[in-house]
């Protein structure tokens, strides 16, 4: 369909040919070509959570299939999961079902399942990486679309449908056709008081929701190689929401230094292994891509969604954008129906928004790094008075680590409510969500109508400008702060 | 799932752009773990508006979804292929898909025909006028034709999943004939790998 009716660039013709980093990881991958350029791919881990899952189980249960390899499937409970009392059986009595099918199953199938209270529970994208599950050079899918995430390590990670589910627990393979590629390319250096969610942010205001789409990217550049592991997930994460099914970074010693020693990483002499494969995960100098844009890291400042989709997006030191002055009639349409749905005015200034709810979290910006940045912001100061907030780490891991560092109090402290892990707000499929009306500032990926609670209204912003927000009471980012 | 050959009938135009798989199902309808009983869920937050296009009475019984550029990107939830497909709807033409709705929708037999902006637009308009209109979609030619209007435009389909539609063949039960393929290639799988 979109995805395929370009030309067909991942089965390289000769193995000499020069390739891009997501060709050579497909290539790796191949377990049976097919002539229309398809091919069968072999998956190194699968991903599964209760929400996509159930119908997939029973679809083996009514076959009479079994899970080919257990051993490369993990799950956990994300999605569903209250954010307190984790303790108390769920009280609600759908989601509670939901959370014991994956269970049954899990058990069922032989399947590791991290359940709700485990130390290495969480959503699903923070704890493959944190458990070192997720390596340079595999192929990693999971029914959710932020697979993508994965993509950080130099990974081939995609989402895909329960009908896909079904098809890896019961073959461990996936058939695909070919997709193209496109270089995301950002140099330069960020400006201060930027992150990797600004990053993308800035990617997204320049491509759209649709600038990727039918694409495998590669994010490259001296921006992207100054991130952190944790930077980098947050920006591979958000390819989805510009339209591309997969984004990846090569991995480099940023990389091998996160994973080393975490508990599923290779050790001793298969380390130097596979760290003498991964060195080789690199785009062939001079190998071409199908698309490329280029990006200056000088660009990538503080931004805000303003809109309905997250390509609806600007700096925070702008204004909200006046539809009439759109070329595009299908934007201008866009634009004007997403400024009735958000209660905004076409030319106020993005600071003069007031916010009810700040949500920190979810697996754009749940991480250890992320909540420190916005602890560092929330240190000494207090949250605006009225102001509902949530601060969910992304694993029972990142809540340990961040208790350790005395995270946790300095939120307390400033009057944030600090919670157990979990999807959480980011698409409200727990109690935490949105009245209609309400306004948030979150550090999720979608603001979609009705994402965060049906008639709320959501704008994506990085973790430190969530906590200033907070604690200012309306958009902010921490230089507003006295 | 069944054999798709030629998909004929009346549309209903959602002319919308942006409507992603958030828009199509409601996350509410996702705690279900059953298969079935999506359709009061689709297009949920829209619906209890009489006005909204779906609801009227004109377009009652349409097999053919006529939508705006991006439809279903988002999150990956088949639950919005399951919702269209359980409302009655056969096919669904837009300018642009979200990649991982068009591919779930290759595995439940519901056809997405990607055709230009100006097709599209053109048909949009057509139905909009007049709500009858007749519109016939054959999976084997990979025509969308529209007579009325004097349409006739082709859209892309792979090889293999063409041939899947058009014989109704189970996408699993196909990979496992291939499962000494697969023993090989595991085999050669570097140990350094990770397991659970
Ligand atoms: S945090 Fe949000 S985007 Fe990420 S997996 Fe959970 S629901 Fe999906």
């Amino acid at each position: 369909m979109s995805a395929t009716s370009s030309s067909p660039t991942h089965s390289s013709p000769t193995p000499s040919a020069l390739r891009t980093l997501s060709q050579k990881v497909w290539d790796s991958h191949v377990v049976k070509a097919e002539d229309d350029g398809s091919a069968l791919l072999y998956i190194d881990l699968h991903l599964v959570h209760e929400v996509t899952s159930p119908q997939a189980f029973e679809g083996l249960r009514l076959t009479g299939r079994t899970v080919r390899r257990p051993d490369l499937t993990v799950a956990t409970e994300d999605h569903n999961v209250p954010t307190e009392g984790q303790s108390q059986p769920i009280a609600d009595p759908v989601s509670k079902k939901q959370i014991e099918t994956l269970r049954v199953n899990t058990e069922e199938f032989g399947i590791v399942n991290y359940p709700m209270g485990h130390i290495n529970q969480g959503i699903v994208h923070v704890i493959g990486p944190e458990l070192g599950l997720t390596q340079p050079g595999m192929t990693v899918v999971c029914g959710d679309s932020h697979t993508s995430t994965h993509g950080a390590f130099g990974a081939l990670s995609f989402g895909i449908g329960t009908s896909e589910v079904e098809h890896v627990l019961a073959t461990q393979t996936l058939p695909q056709q070919p997709q193209e590629t496109m270089a995301v390319t950002i140099n330069g250096t960020l400006p201060d008081g930027s992150s990797a969610k600004d990053v993308v942010l800035a990617v997204l205001a320049r491509t759209g929701t649709s600038g990727g789409i039918g694409a495998i990217a590669e994010y490259r550049g001296s921006v992207i190689e100054a991130l952190s592991m944790e930077g980098r997930m947050t920006v591979c994460n958000m390819s989805i929401e510009w339209g591309a099914k997969a984004g990846l970074i090569a991995p480099d010693q940023v990389t091998f230094d996160y994973l080393k020693g975490r508990p599923k990483a290779p050790a001793g002499a298969e380390w130097d292994a596979a760290v003498d494969a991964w060195k080789q995960l690199r785009t062939d100098e001079g190998a071409i891509f199908d698309r490329e844009i280029v990006l200056d890291g000088a660009d990538c400042v503080p931004h805000i969604t303003w809109g309905t989709n997250p390509g609806q997006v600007a700096p925070i030191a702008s204004t909200v954008p006046n539809p009439a002055d759109m070329a595009d009639a299908g934007d201008r349409d866009a634009a004007t129906r997403a400024l009735d749905y958000m209660g905004l005015t076409a030319g106020m200034s993005m600071r003069d928004i007031d916010i009810d709810t700040v949500f920190i979290g979810s697996c754009t910006n749940s991480r250890i790094e992320d909540l420190r940045a916005a602890a560092a912001v929330a240190k000494g100061r207090k949250v605006k008075d009225g102001m509902r907030t949530l601060v969910v780490p992304g694993s029972g891991l990142v809540q340990k680590q961040a208790v350790e560092e005395g995270l946790d109090k300095i939120f307390t402290e400033a009057g944030f409510d600090w919670r157990e892990p979990g999807c959480s707000m980011c698409l409200a499929m727990n109690p935490d969500k949105l009245s209609p009306g309400e306004r948030s500032a979150s550090t999720s990926n979608r603001n979609f109508e009705g994402r965060q609670g049906r008639g709320g209204r959501t704008h994506l912003v990085s973790p430190a400008v969530a906590a200033a927000t907070a604690i200012a009471g309306h958009v902010a980012t921490p230089e507003d702060l006295t | 799932m069944k054999p798709v050959r030629i998909v004929e009938g009346r549309a209903v135009p959602l002319d919308r752009s942006d409507v992603d798989t958030d828009q199509i199902i409601p996350s509410d309808w996702l705690k279900q773990v059953e298969r079935t009983g999506f359709e009061k869920g689709l297009f949920g937050e829209w619906r209890d508006e009489p006005s909204f296009v779906l609801n009227r009475e004109e377009h009652a019984g349409a097999k053919i979804l006529l939508a705006g550029p991006n439809f279903g990107t988002g999150s990956s939830r088949e639950h919005a292929v399951w919702a269209i497909m359980q409302y009655g709807f056969e096919a669904v033409i837009s300018p642009r898909f979200g990649p991982i709705f068009a591919n779930n929708s290759t595995k439940n037999g519901l056809v997405c025909a990607q055709l230009e902006a100006a097709v599209c637009d053109q048909i949009m308009a057509a139905v909009q006028a007049d709500p009858t209109l007749e519109i016939v979609i054959d999976v084997k030619r990979l025509t969308v034709e529209v007579p009325a209007i004097d349409v006739n435009v082709s859209f892309p389909l792979g090889a293999s999943i063409q041939h899947r539609f058009l014989e109704g063949l189970d996408d699993i039960g196909l990979t496992m004939q291939k499962g000494d393929d697969i023993t090989a290639f595991e085999s050669a799988r570097p140990t350094y790998m990770p397991a659970s």
